[in-house]
């Protein structure tokens, strides 16, 4: 049967799906959403606003793409779904039915009640709009901002307005800097590079409120300490949940975000939910979160989604985790799991360079010595051959050995494998020598 | 040091705009030594009896421009190119009554080839009117087409027709060799010698004004950055929000010089000739000789290269990646296109740049070049041998292992101009899927008009024809030159960078990169590999990709980036904010049909472009 699927939402997740269905089927696909008309990259907002690209170069597909791959789009707010009679209301009076929805809706920045959080000059970095406003905010230039919330859109935020060279201040309300994902010389290492790039950071600090000027916009706020700090733009960017509110009035089950099983189906049979606004009853692989606000699971579910629509019912599995981010000049990349603190079974191995922002952290278990993750900075390695290594259970040892396997950095950079390997065998007694790189350990199966 | 970058750029300009205005400030002076010394260098008479100095100077005086003084160089060449050609015209005109067919002996052919009411022209009635078995000869050359049994003429006017117009041909060629040159070459050496203002008053001090004072404020402009920029990694800030590196006005001033440069330089260099004399010290000290207008290009390429290359360090100073390439490519322009064939020059050798390979150097087979290099000796001969094997052999095989990066970013002077005066452009380069279309139509035809033009060129070479199937060999070789020699290469492939990006001719019109790209992308070890699902989709590999290649599309697949296109440059790989992107030459396989650790794999099948 032809099936008519409507898809709410044009981000990563949305637009995934969309392209799989049309590769596995003909069957009708439309996608709502209001952001903007095309898709385009979240992930690089921030690039857009310092200057390094356009708005269009966030757009990876063209424009005439969707029209030649029969992908309808409709630039709408969908303001409240009739699951009885499979239709939905958009903000512009439309009425659209389905056979199948799929929620893809994302994101929106979370705000804690704070007094004076919707002022003109507050607020938070997701959407293309939050850009334009950034723009507007700052367009006449500002003595300071103020970022609320020490997460990675913070840190993004503040290096957007530090490239136009306006002074930052950074409120983080923990003792070290995403100290909830980074262990503590990592994340002291990061707020080092902060002070670089002359970030006013501000530890164990919390906002109070925001204060308004004459002219009505935000003047200054306050911190839990009392202290007033004056500044034009305040960043809210204390994480982000999901955007579900037109949800909830509906009969699909929701507690943060849209209730999924390992299917992305909800408790309403043909409406699905993935990407940033799913959450999972219980996560299909155990080791995640129950709502993953990352770009590539977006990409996971919606291949998953597809393929589950068109051809054989398939459950998410978005196998080993891996991550990566950049902090101003620094690379991060993580592959298996890394805490802050090890773990009962855990121990962690750590070299970090005696001058330059540059890191290697391995966690094992320490009764095994079964390799589980590796933290980098500065240095780029090789998502497959962690990935495989993670597949066969090496050891520690195998990881460090084959070390040089994994280095991705261009060509002519130093390789510190070397160093990483004695730092390695002294501590641990071992007499390990680096192999050589071997295009065959990688690729043979 | 924003005061000392601020001075830099004003220093620079002021240097721009000297060298802009030196170009029209030369004052010029027919004056009668010059015209000795520059027009009886070999002290030989013409037929006559006469000098070539002594019948220009007749020419001058007859247009009263002997010993003027000119103020402008507009009227000063204007008035040369008049007199250039009265001179050639009267000395033609001189001979013609002493080697040509005089106005009796064309009555006398009219008269004889009637015959019974009929047309009849052969060998034998010009045995018996000319009596010069010079002229005899060059008419049986120019006319044996028309003998009776080659051609049938009704009436005395047809005849007539076709023979005069022959005739006129013939008349006119004489003389020739005594012709002052109106080629660009000797025009440069006659504005020059007849300079007698402007720089040429004070040489070392224009140099300084000009290119010193270029020097000074570019480095002075660049260097700070390695304060200001902050510390080392990618600082792309504001550039899509320049005039000057977006497409604004500004950019639009750089094409319009840069264009207007070019133009000069290829078609009317004369008019820089106040420019050539700043660099003849520089010339004379490499090559002994003084500088013509190549001279002047190649220093300016060098000192452009110079100063943006302290740029690249600068702003790549994170990335040995683009500190080696940088410093490889630099290299190669300044000891081999520069300083190498100068002084081979210098010992009378020919002008030789050995890492220039057809069909980029398209003239490598022109006749000229092969007699000039075969004439040569040994190392002549070697020169030429060293250009086939360069392309036939080395350029293939390297390609191979390397991709053809070896050349275009490491080697060749194209890709070293735009690595690193064209460094700021490169974001302006199309990514459109038409542009991808519009260059593989387009760099592959013109490697197959190189290959068509050096066929008929060679074949004439060696059987002596000048015209094979219908094709003029000059003729095409003219228009190759003009059109892909000129016009493509540099006045779009430079002269556009600020709207086009920086490699607008390296990718949509050089051979060499076409003949390069098919082994690149059909048979080499090099591949950009993706890096499992880390893409983001960000979209700045393929921004900053200067050959407009979409990276993000095979990225955010991970699939590996294998397009004919790449020159390796590297800059994806550096923008790249998440690790994605490594050039590798490997024996590893290459992913092509997408990554199975991101569920990604080729794209909708309805749609085959993408
Ligand atoms: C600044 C920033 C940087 C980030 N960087 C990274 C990173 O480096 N790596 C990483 O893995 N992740 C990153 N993320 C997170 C990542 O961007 C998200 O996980 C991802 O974009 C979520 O995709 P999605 O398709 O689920 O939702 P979204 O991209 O949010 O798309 C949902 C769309 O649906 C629309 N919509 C919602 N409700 C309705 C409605 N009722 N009617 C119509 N339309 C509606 C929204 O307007 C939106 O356009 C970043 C996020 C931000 C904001
Ligand atoms: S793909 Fe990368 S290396 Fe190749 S030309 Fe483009 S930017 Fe340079
Ligand atoms: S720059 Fe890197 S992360 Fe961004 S689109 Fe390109 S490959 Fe992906």
């Amino acid at each position: 049967m032809k099936e008519k699927i409507v898809i709410i939402g044009n981000g990563i997740a949305g637009v995934t799906i969309a392209r799989y269905l049309r590769k596995y089927s003909n069957h009708e696909i439309l996608i709502i959403s209001s952001e903007t008309p095309y898709f385009f990259s979240r992930t690089a907002l921030m690039y857009v606003y310092m200057g390094h690209m356009k708005f269009e170069h966030l757009q990876p597909y063209e424009n005439w793409f969707w029209e030649k791959n029969k992908i309808d789009l409709k630039q709408a707010f969908v303001q409240s779904i009739d699951t009885n009679n499979k239709s939905l209301q958009l903000d512009n009076g439309e009425q659209v039915n389905y056979t199948k929805l799929i929620l893809a809706t994302g994101s929106k920045p979370n705000k804690f009640g704070w007094p004076g959080q919707d002022l003109p000059g507050v607020q938070g970095l997701y959407s293309k709009q939050d850009l334009d406003t950034l723009e507007e905010n700052t367009k006449n230039g500002i003595n300071r901002a103020v970022i609320i919330g020490g997460g990675l859109i913070g840190i993004e935020m503040a290096e957007m307005l530090r490239a136009r060279n306006y002074p930052v201040t950074f409120l983080v309300r923990e003792n070290l800097f995403w100290g909830n994902v980074l262990p503590k010389e990592e994340s002291e290492m990061i707020m080092r590079h902060m002070k670089d790039h002359h970030i006013d950071l501000r530890l164990k600090t919390e906002l109070k409120e925001i204060i308004a000027g004459a002219d009505g916009k935000a003047k200054s706020i306050i911190t839990n300490h009392g202290e007033e700090i004056p500044c034009q733009v305040v960043g809210l960017t204390a994480g982000v949940s999901p955007n579900i509110d037109f949800v909830k009035s509906s009969n699909i089950d929701t507690k943060r975000g849209i209730l999924v099983n390992e299917y992305l189906e909800t408790n309403i049979p043909d409406v699905y939910a993935l990407g940033d606004c799913a959450e999972f009853h219980q996560h299909p692989s155990g080791d995640r979160r129950n709502i993953e606000q990352i770009w590539y699971t977006g990409k996971i579910m919606g291949k998953t989604l597809a393929t589950t629509i068109c051809k054989t019912k398939t459950a998410y599995n978005p196998g080993h985790w891996f991550n990566s981010a950049k902090f101003m000049d620094i690379e991060y990349q993580t592959y298996g799991w890394v805490f802050p603190k090890p773990k009962e079974n855990e121990k962690h191995f750590s070299w970090m360079h005696p001058t330059k922002y540059l890191s290697v952290r391995i966690c094992y278990d320490k009764n095994t010595s079964a390799f589980i993750g590796i933290n980098t900075f500065g240095i780029r390695m090789r998502h497959q051959a962690f990935d495989k290594w993670l597949n066969e259970k090496r050891s520690v040892d195998y990881i460090i050995e084959h070390l040089k396997d994994a280095n991705f950095d261009p060509e002519f950079y130093k390789q510190y494998e070397n160093e990483i390997v004695a730092q390695f065998n002294s501590e641990n007694d071992t007499n390990i020598t680096p192999k050589k790189r071997n295009w065959k350990n990688l690729f043979s199966a | 040091m924003k005061l000392i970058q601020q001075i830099g750029l004003y220093t620079f300009i002021a240097g721009m705009l000297l060298f802009t205005a030196n170009v029209f400030i030369g004052s010029y002076r027919f004056e009668e030594q010059t015209i000795v010394a520059q027009l009886d260098a070999t002290q030989d008479k013409i037929d006559t009896g006469d000098t070539i100095a002594n019948g220009f100077k007749a020419a001058l005086k007859e247009l009263s421009f002997l010993g003027k003084k000119y103020n402008g160089e507009f009227d000063f060449i204007s008035d040369l190119n008049q007199a250039i050609t009265l001179y050639n015209k009267n000395i033609t005109t001189e001979l013609v009554t002493v080697n040509g067919i005089t106005p009796s002996e064309i009555e006398a052919l009219y008269s004889g080839v009637q015959k019974d009411g009929k047309i009849i022209y052969n060998e034998e009635l010009l045995t018996t009117v000319l009596t010069d078995p010079a002229k005899k000869q060059k008419l049986i050359d120019g006319t044996n087409w028309m003998f009776e049994g080659q051609r049938e003429y009704a009436d005395l006017e047809s005849f007539k027709n076709d023979l005069n117009l022959k005739l006129e041909e013939i008349n006119s060629s004489i003389g020739k060799q005594y012709h002052i040159s109106t080629e660009a070459w000797n025009l440069v050496n006659l504005t020059k010698a007849f300079n007698v203002g402007g720089s040429k008053t004070n040489v070392e001090l224009w140099f300084f004004l000009t290119f010193g004072l270029i020097i000074i404020g570019g480095l002075a402009y660049n260097l700070p950055n390695i304060k200001l920029l902050g510390m080392a990694g990618i600082k792309n800030n504001g550039i899509q929000q320049t005039s000057i590196s977006n497409k604004g006005w500004l950019a639009w001033i750089v094409l319009g010089y840069l264009v207007g440069f070019y133009l000069l330089l290829y078609f009317a260099p004369h008019y820089l000739n106040n420019n050539i004399l700043l660099v003849d010290p520089v010339s004379n000290s490499l090559s002994g000789k003084p500088a013509g207008h190549w001279f002047l290009y190649g220093f300016i390429y060098c000192v452009s290269m110079t100063i943006m290359a302290v740029r690249m360090y600068i702003k790549y100073r994170h990335n040995n990646y683009q500190i080696f390439r940088t410093t490889v490519v630099w290299f190669f322009q300044i000891a081999f296109a520069f300083l190498i064939p100068e002084l081979l020059v210098r010992f009378d050798k020919p002008w030789y740049d050995f890492k220039n390979a057809w069909p980029l150097d398209y003239d490598f087979f022109f006749a000229f070049n092969i007699d000039d290099l075969l004439a040569n000796g040994t190392l002549g001969a070697f020169m030429f041998f060293w250009g086939i094997i360069l392309t036939l052999i080395i350029i293939p095989v390297m390609a191979y292992f390397f991709g053809k990066r070896w050349y275009c970013s490491w080697v060749c002077g194209c890709g070293g101009l735009a690595e690193t005066v064209g460094d700021p452009y490169r974001q302006n380069s199309s990514k459109t899927l038409l542009s991808w279309k519009v260059e593989r139509y387009l760099v592959h035809s013109v490697l197959a008009f190189a290959i068509v033009m050096t066929l008929v060129t060679l074949y004439a070479y060696y059987s002596g024809a000048t015209t094979i199937a219908g094709i003029d060999v000059y003729t095409i070789q003219k228009i190759y030159s003009f059109l892909i020699g000129s016009i493509f290469s540099g006045v779009i492939g430079t002269g556009f960078y600020p709207i086009f990006g920086n490699r607008t001719w390296c990718r949509f019109g050089c051979p060499l990169a076409a003949y390069m790209g098919i082994v690149q992308r059909f048979k080499s070890k090099f591949r950009i590999t993706t890096n499992g699902g880390q893409c983001i989709s960000c979209g700045n590999c393929s921004t900053y990709c200067e050959q407009g290649i979409d990276v993000r599309s095979y990225a955010q697949k991970g699939e590996d980036i294998i397009r004919a296109s790449c020159v390796g440059c590297g800059v994806c790989s550096a923008v790249c904010p998440r690790g994605v992107l490594k050039l590798e030459n490997s024996d590893a396989p290459k992913k092509v049909d997408g990554n199975p650790l991101i569920f990604e794999n080729n794209i909708v099948k309805l749609n085959k472009d993408v």
